[in-house]
């Protein structure tokens, strides 16, 4: 194995493109905090959840964020725990772009409680029994050994110990996301949820959405630093983000295809692939069209797949095209009516038997573009003060052995 | 013998009542210390049984009366539908079929298997030993899923602040609530508001009771009638009992 | 050379932060000489005694009330020594401040010693704290509550009477 010669170096940060990019997520990141001060002074009404529809946006944006980040550990779980050497350059940026998307998500998700204010019962009294308190040791835990990781990458004597902290870090993300899958896997109530592919599916979503956020991160910050940045690596990742795009849609449709077969769940079936207006869109248009269709095409025409600009823009439609699958999948699960009397007509009050009303509202996307900030922040300021980044990733770097190929 | 001797009767009244006076307080300190009520235990097991086939009016009765006693109605004009909470609901049902129609009442239905209580992360959403499903708004985080796991969506998140809230009733802004099956009455040996409503205007509709008492008259009608309970194939185990429907 | 000028400012750093803890311990007590006026608590509505000792209950009732609460609402003990139902039945006033005057809760007297101290309470954003007439039949305490505050003060009376 030949020695690592990566030479890791801090960015600049200097210029005026960089205060000014700090000062725009600056902004964003307050807008999102006073929209929670906004949402908590005068309580949830002035948001567009309700009683029906419990979780809105800034849950999709959240839950988005939280998947990103064990998928974005991706490339340092490769390069240390599969041993697959031309990722290792890029291993440091990955754990710190992690750590950023679960931080960023964390953010939204307590800002948005009913009662923020008690974010230390929710952090001293646990029922076992819930999936979300085990979340909550999962995201600590996923902090402290993500950063541990990290340190060991950074710290030249703990180097040769790097290997066993990613392998940790690399099964305790599965938890993790198989954590936050079985939120909506153990709800029986719901027909949308209820389902034990909804772990597994995560975990494909996380590694197409991680990757795909990472693959952006990395051609902007070499692309503004004046760093070069080689095809080699970037068709490597670009294969990769196909391989995983393909993965997160195969589990999109045994999912369905199951419900589908099974009679009991034609309803949400229809609702959510047929008649149910927003969210067919959604899922049709924006995540299986523009979110997996449109971004394999342009990853393997050779075309656009070989140019770094048409590698950013998939990976920027796997994004949309995540979010509307959060969309479809949180808000649309709730907005199908819960089946008290399966077969029969009901109406009351409140909602049963109508497909629940949902728009989001400025304080709840305020708030969930301030944890895509926050992320951005955290790594923005990270390279800055951390050598993070590689000098250079060009190709006689990654691979100082290899023969040029068509990727 | 005719002349009584009233000085000795006039002390020994006295003496008597020193006496009772002076013991007094010690015999009633003692029935003072058993005035404490509770705990609950698994002894009892508190359901209902609601008869589908009742007129229609009888659950907007029920509604009302929750509304007053635990102080979650709302003005008309301050009404907003989607996100005011509704403990105790009006449902509506119509065979699409057929045409034919029913309605009844539906709460919280205090499940001895509460989905809702799996999910709560705090414990907040709990179980009383006798079967009283309840939010603990102490620890209550307002995470809202509960709301998300209820079968029933009988769980109320509350929008707004709250004013006027009723003394024995506390409710407040950014928790979860829901149909205590009245448990500041059942304490006392009452019965629900509901219940109680519905018996004064001389119905039966909303029977209330111990399902663990084989004689009580909730056990001897869902021994006598085969009952339902709304989604019972989830395995929840309501304590919300059903005719008719 | 460096370690020397570190030692010094580590040095005059310590004395600032003494100097701060003194200079703050100072201000406190001149805060009793009556730059702010202690907290006046009113009186409570009736009884002449509570359940503990006043210097036992300024130290204590958080812990009392958090565990009282456990036990009525999860356990359904209710009527018991540190039941709320109890605090408000003496402790609620009137305050001009609450409904004009004329509802009594207990509200005028927490937040009596509780702005003193700054010591924010969020309880009354659910619980209304209000004693209402015939408080016996509203709360969950048992009926004969009010005779068993008489026999209490009786037997006390009497107890002191017999010391004489």
């Amino acid at each position: 194995m030949a020695v690592d010669t990566t030479v890791y170096k801090e960015i600049e940060g200097t210029g005026g493109d960089y205060y000014s990019l700090v000062g725009w997520l600056a902004v964003m990141i307050a807008a999102g905090l006073g929209s929670t001060y906004y949402m908590e002074h005068h309580g949830h009404v002035v948001t567009g959840m309700s009683n029906a529809i419990v979780w809105g946006t800034p849950h999709v944006f959240a839950v988005f964020l939280i998947v990103a980040a064990s998928g974005a550990l991706n490339i340092a779980s490769i390069s240390s725990v599969f041993s697959k050497y031309h990722y290792k350059p890029l291993a440091r940026l990955s754990a710190i772009t992690a750590l950023a998307l679960l931080a960023g998500g964390l953010m939204v998700l307590v800002l948005d409680l009913g009662r923020p204010d008690r974010l230390i019962v929710a952090m001293t009294k646990y029922n076992f029994k819930s999936i979300f308190a085990w979340n909550i040791y999962l995201y600590t835990g996923f902090f402290v050994i993500v950063l541990t990781y990290l340190w060991m990458m950074m710290e030249r004597r703990m180097v040769p110990h790097s290997k066993k902290a990613g392998l940790f870090a690399f099964v305790w993300r599965l938890a993790l996301t198989t954590g936050t899958g079985s939120i909506f896997g153990f709800l029986v109530a719901r027909p949308g949820y209820d389902a034990a592919i909804m772990a597994p599916m995560f975990i494909a979503m996380s590694f197409s959405f991680g990757l795909a956020f990472f693959i952006i991160l990395v051609s902007v910050t070499y692309k503004t630093s004046g760093r070069p940045l080689g095809d080699l690596i970037l068709f490597k990742m670009r294969n990769l983000l196909g391989v995983f795009i393909a993965a997160a849609f195969y589990f999109t449709v045994v999912q369905h295809l199951t419900n589908l077969y099974a009679a009991e769940h034609s309803g949400v079936e229809a609702f959510i692939l047929m008649d149910g207006g927003i969210y067919t869109f959604l899922f049709w248009v924006v995540q299986v069209g523009l979110g997996t269709v449109f971004p394999m095409a342009l990853l393997f025409n050779p075309a656009t797949g070989r140019t770094c600009q048409g590698i950013v823009i998939a990976s920027l439609l796997v994004i949309v095209g995540g979010l509307a699958q959060m969309y479809v999948i949180i808000v649309g699960g709730q907005a199908f009516p819960l089946q008290l009397f399966p077969g029969m007509e009901v109406s009351s009050s409140f909602f049963d038997g109508a497909v629940h009303a949902y728009a989001p509202s400025l304080p709840e996307v305020l708030l969930g573009l301030s944890g895509i900030a926050m992320t951005l922040m955290i790594v923005t300021v990270a390279i800055k003060y951390l050598p993070l980044m590689p000098t250079s990733l060009s190709d006689a770097k990654v691979d100082p052995h290899h023969a040029s190929k068509d990727a | 013998m005719n002349a009584v001797d009233t000085s000795r009767r006039n002390l020994l009244k006295g003496g008597a009542a020193a006496a009772i006076v002076t013991l007094a307080p010690g015999v009633t300190l003692q029935t003072v210390q058993a005035a404490v009520t509770g705990p609950a235990t698994n002894a009892k097991r508190w359901g209902m049984l609601i008869d589908a086939n009742a007129p229609e009016g009888v659950w907007d009765l029920a509604v009302d009366a929750c509304k007053a006693e635990q102080g979650w109605g709302k003005d008309e004009k301050d009404a907003n539908p989607a996100t005011d909470p509704q403990w105790i609901r009006k449902v509506s049902i119509k065979d699409p079929k057929t045409g034919a129609k029913a309605s009844l009442p539906v709460m919280c239905q205090h499940c001895a298997n509460p989905p809702c209580v799996d999910v709560c992360p705090t414990g907040a959403s709990m179980k009383r030993e006798d079967g009283i499903v309840l939010v603990d708004k102490h620890i209550c985080i307002g995470c809202r899923y509960c709301m998300m796991a209820c079968p029933y969506s009988c769980r109320s998140f509350v929008h707004e602040d709250v004013h006027g809230q009723r003394p024995h009733m506390p409710r407040g802004k950014g928790t979860v609530e829901s149909c205590t099956m009245c448990v500041h009455r059942v304490d006392k040996g009452q019965k629900p508001a509901c219940v109680e409503a519905l018996n004064k205007a001389g119905s039966n509709a909303i029977m209330f009771g111990d399902l663990n008492d084989p004689n009580s008259e909730i056990s001897r009608a869902v021994s006598k009638y085969v009952t339902q309970r709304i989604r019972a194939d989830l395995g929840v185990e309501p304590g919300v009992h059903y005719r008719g429907i | 050379m460096r370690s020397a000028s570190r030692i010094l400012s580590l040095t005059i750093l310590g004395f600032v932060l003494i100097a701060f803890g003194i200079g703050s311990g100072l201000m406190a007590t001149s805060a009793q000489a009556g730059e702010v006026p202690l907290p006046k608590p009113a009186k409570a509505f009736k009884g002449e005694q509570c359940v503990e000792p006043t210097d036992v209950m300024r130290r204590n009732h958080f812990e009392f009330l958090k565990h009282q609460r456990d036990e009525t609402l999860r356990e359904g003990i209710r009527g018991n020594k540190y039941s709320l139902n109890e605090c408000i039945d003496c402790h609620a006033v009137t305050s001009p401040d609450v409904a004009g005057g004329k509802v009594r809760t207990l509200k005028p007297f927490c937040a009596e010693c509780h702005s003193y101290a700054a010591v924010s309470i969020d309880c009354f954003q659910c619980h209304s704290g209000a004693a209402q007439p015939g408080i016996g039949s509203q709360s969950a305490l048992p009926a004969d509550h009010a005779d068993k505050a008489l026999v209490a003060a009786l037997e006390k009376h009497l107890n002191t009477g017999a010391k004489q």
